[in-house]
């Protein structure tokens, strides 16, 4: 992987993902230490171009690279008044010129990364882009799900919410299926995307035969100031039919855990005693999400020559 | 050259039908005999053999630029583009800066079109002033001044009131309205067509619906006032069929399908190429074979490139922000070609789709070999294999998603009028 960009989870391989989870648990092991950094790309430069507005990915990206010892260097604007002054290729030949060893990308339309991916030379990894991919969030779902279930191969999982406008349902789906589980979504039909059968998933219009018997819920931000109005009537009738809660949740398996990449909208897909008590498990997502970023930086953008991951005990820069 | 006689070619006229190996003589900047072994006399040889002759062809869907956009193209390059595809005579889209919409734009873009262009430039002028949905146009004033056609094209006069009165009153001047059909409302913010592709992309769809409805209403809208419609660049099925019965029930309406309709399919922009962004977009597969069959059977008339230059800065941007459109000349012809190849149309009939009946939509006695008749002549080889790099093409800008590739058949001259415009050798002669 080392060198290659990783623009969407189609990008790797079953085994590749393997590789990553089994990286990203060592990754985490260095969080319980005193001292939680070690030298493992000590001297490389990691850039995060951030084109929109993110303060949890950013920051979780930031973390895992100063974890590793790497310089990180955060370019952040937004996109509409950027496009004024210079374009986005420009922007990024611009970077690639100060010669960073990864850049870390995220904008608000689909195929940003892959245009930026296809003028430089170093590694590009895709912090989100439009509804089109988010594969760290996948990547870090399917961690989270093995670190909880013990597998993935022949669970079930239901997506709930805007899969219509949703990179991280469209990353989750590819992720989920191509390590062995069963992907399920149910919206209101404004929210399902024309041709969702080319994904590979069944649509189910309601939350209690889209969550029979499965093992995993994953809830959807809804972006309650672009759609309320337009994709859905009102905030009250979305929550009564598509938000979850512990009557909607029985429908699951008992031992069935509940997901949401963040922020949740409480009240609205979420209930607020279900977002901070399991069987939620919202904040391991994001603590297991450092580590597997960790991972991804450090398979990413290379290792030097003869260093395993883990050598010594501290960076200090 | 007075006289000059185009020895051994296959010539095809599909105005007169005729398809065989022939000499054709040319006097004075016009088609003087067509047939075997004509007797040389005076007349310079050019050895033809193994290529094809016709009438130079006619694109009635074109954006030259000027005025107010020259740095994306104009008249200049865009006639020069436009022989070095083949093409003899042009008709240019309303969406200038300023629009045409006041005889004296047209006026001018005829001017500049005497003084530089090598192809023959029509222009058509807009259907509402500044293509507002709202106003009719002088339509007699602007005929008068030479137009051939009306239209909003790039934009929907989505109040079907004005619509209607756009058409009615069309009928004073027997000239059509050319219609570029998707609804706005539908389109909203999409960008590729609505369907497994935007949704694996993740970028807003844009669904064939928005076509079918507007092409539903105009069809009964052209029922109902008898005026010519012409719709533009058809992209899909259900388009087609409508139009197909709308023919059969004897409305006077019109078709043209776009090049890269007819070989390109959505998933064309998986790689996110801005160069595959055009409106309507590249749809489906079963959508595409419609627009071929569509074209082969007559349903759809012609063949229109709907040459839309972009500026690289201006496609240099995300999907979603890059302006729509993509080159045509250039690349139209080895495009087109394959409907041949695959024997999907006879070749007679490919030739007419881009000569007789789009001259036959603007009426202007251009795209035949009739005797007497202008000499405007395109000869080609359908089987030469060349790499098309835009950046050595003649128009100003660049975005073709064709760049770079291996393409099939080669127009290696064009005449306008008797004269030698282009030579694939040589490049664009005049003027």
């Amino acid at each position: 992987m080392i060198g290659r960009d990783l623009l969407c989870i189609d990008d790797l391989t079953r085994e590749e993902i393997g590789t990553i989870l089994e990286t990203a648990e060592h990754m985490r092991e260095v969080a319980a230490r005193d001292v939680k950094k070690v030298p493992t790309l000590r001297g490389r430069t990691i850039v995060n171009l951030f084109f929109e507005a993110s303060t949890r990915t950013a920051t979780s990206f930031e973390i895992a690279g100063k974890r590793l010892s790497a310089d990180v260097v955060n370019f952040s604007t937004r996109s509409s008044s950027l496009s004024k002054a210079e374009s986005i290729l420009d922007t990024a030949r611009t970077i690639d010129a100060m010669d960073p060893d990864a850049v870390v990308v995220r904008h608000n339309v689909a195929g940003v990364p892959k245009r930026i991916a296809d003028v430089l030379e170093v590694p590009v990894i895709n912090a989100g882009d439009g509804a089109h991919a988010h594969p760290t969030q996948a990547l870090l779902d399917l961690f989270t799900v093995q670190k909880e279930k013990g597998r993935i191969d022949g669970l079930t999982v239901a997506i709930v919410g805007d899969i219509a406008h949703s990179r991280v349902a469209r990353s989750n789906i590819a992720g989920f299926q191509k390590m062995g589980a069963e992907v399920r979504v149910a919206a209101p039909p404004t929210m399902i995307p024309a041709g969702v059968e080319a994904l590979g998933v069944k649509a189910y219009p309601s939350v209690r035969e889209a969550l029979d018997g499965v093992d995993v819920v994953m809830m959807l931000r809804i972006q309650l100031e672009r759609f309320a109005g337009a994709l859905f009537p009102s905030i009250r009738e979305y929550s009564a039919t598509f938000g979850l809660d512990r009557e909607k949740l029985r429908y699951a398996r008992d031992d069935a855990i509940v997901m949401h990449p963040g922020p949740v909208n409480r009240g609205v897909e979420l209930s607020h005693d279900l977002a901070d008590r399991r069987p939620s498990v919202i904040l391991d997502q994001v603590r297991n999400g450092v580590a597997l970023r960790m991972a991804v930086l450090y398979l990413f953008s290379g290792r030097p020559p003869g260093q395993s991951a883990l050598d010594g005990n501290s960076g200090g820069d | 050259m007075e006289r000059f006689i185009l020895k051994g070619g296959r010539v095809l006229d599909p105005a007169s039908g005729y398809d065989g190996v022939a000499d054709l003589r040319v006097e004075y900047g016009r088609v003087a005999a067509i047939g075997a072994d004509l007797p040389v006399e005076d007349a310079e040889v050019m050895d033809v053999s193994s290529q094809w002759v016709t009438p130079a062809f006619v694109d009635i869907h074109t954006h030259l630029r000027e005025p107010g956009q020259e740095y994306k193209e104009d008249i200049a390059s865009g006639g020069r583009s436009a022989v070095a595809g083949g093409f003899g005579t042009i008709a240019c889209m309303a969406n200038t800066e300023p629009v045409n919409d006041d005889p004296s734009v047209t006026d001018f873009i005829l001017d500049r079109a005497r003084q530089d262009s090598p192809a023959r430039v029509h222009p058509i002028a807009a259907a509402t002033k500044g293509l507002k949905g709202e106003v009719m146009t002088e339509m007699v004033a602007l005929v008068e001044a030479g137009a051939v056609a009306f239209s909003d094209d790039g934009k929907t006069i989505m109040d079907t009131g004005v619509a209607r009165r756009v058409m009615e009153y069309s009928r004073l001047v027997q000239v059509p309205v050319i219609v570029h059909a998707e609804d706005r409302t539908l389109v909203g913010d999409g960008v590729v067509n609505e369907g497994s592709v935007s949704t694996r992309l993740g970028l807003p769809g844009n669904p064939g619906l928005a076509e079918a409805v507007h092409v539903s209403r105009d069809i009964q809208l052209a029922e109902l006032t008898g005026a010519h419609v012409h719709i533009a660049h058809v992209s899909t099925g259900a388009a087609v069929e409508m139009v197909r019965v709308a023919r059969e029930r004897g409305i006077r309406v019109t078709a043209e399908v776009t090049p890269h309709h007819l070989a390109l399919t959505d998933e064309a922009t998986l790689g996110f190429d801005t160069n595959t962004k055009m409106a309507p977009p590249l749809r489906g597969q079963a959508d595409m074979e419609a627009c071929r069959a569509g074209l082969a059977d007559g349903t759809i008339d012609c063949i229109a490139t709907d040459h839309a230059p972009h500026a690289v800065h201006e496609k240099d941007v995300d999907f979603c922000e890059a302006p729509n459109g993509i080159l045509g000349f250039e690349t139209a012809l080895p495009v087109v070609l394959d409907l041949v190849r695959t024997q999907e149309m006879a070749p007679l009939e490919l030739v007419r789709r881009l000569t007789e009946a789009p001259a036959r939509i603007i009426s202007r006695p251009c795209g035949t070999l009739a005797i007497g008749a202008a000499a405007d002549i395109a000869v080609f080889d359908p089987d030469r294999r060349w790499v098309y790099d835009p950046a050595k093409g003649y128009s100003k800008s660049q975005n073709s998603p064709w760049a770079g590739q291996e393409l099939t058949g080669r127009v290696t001259y064009t005449f306008v009028d008797g004269r030698l415009v282009f030579d694939v050798e040589r490049g664009v002669l005049a003027p």
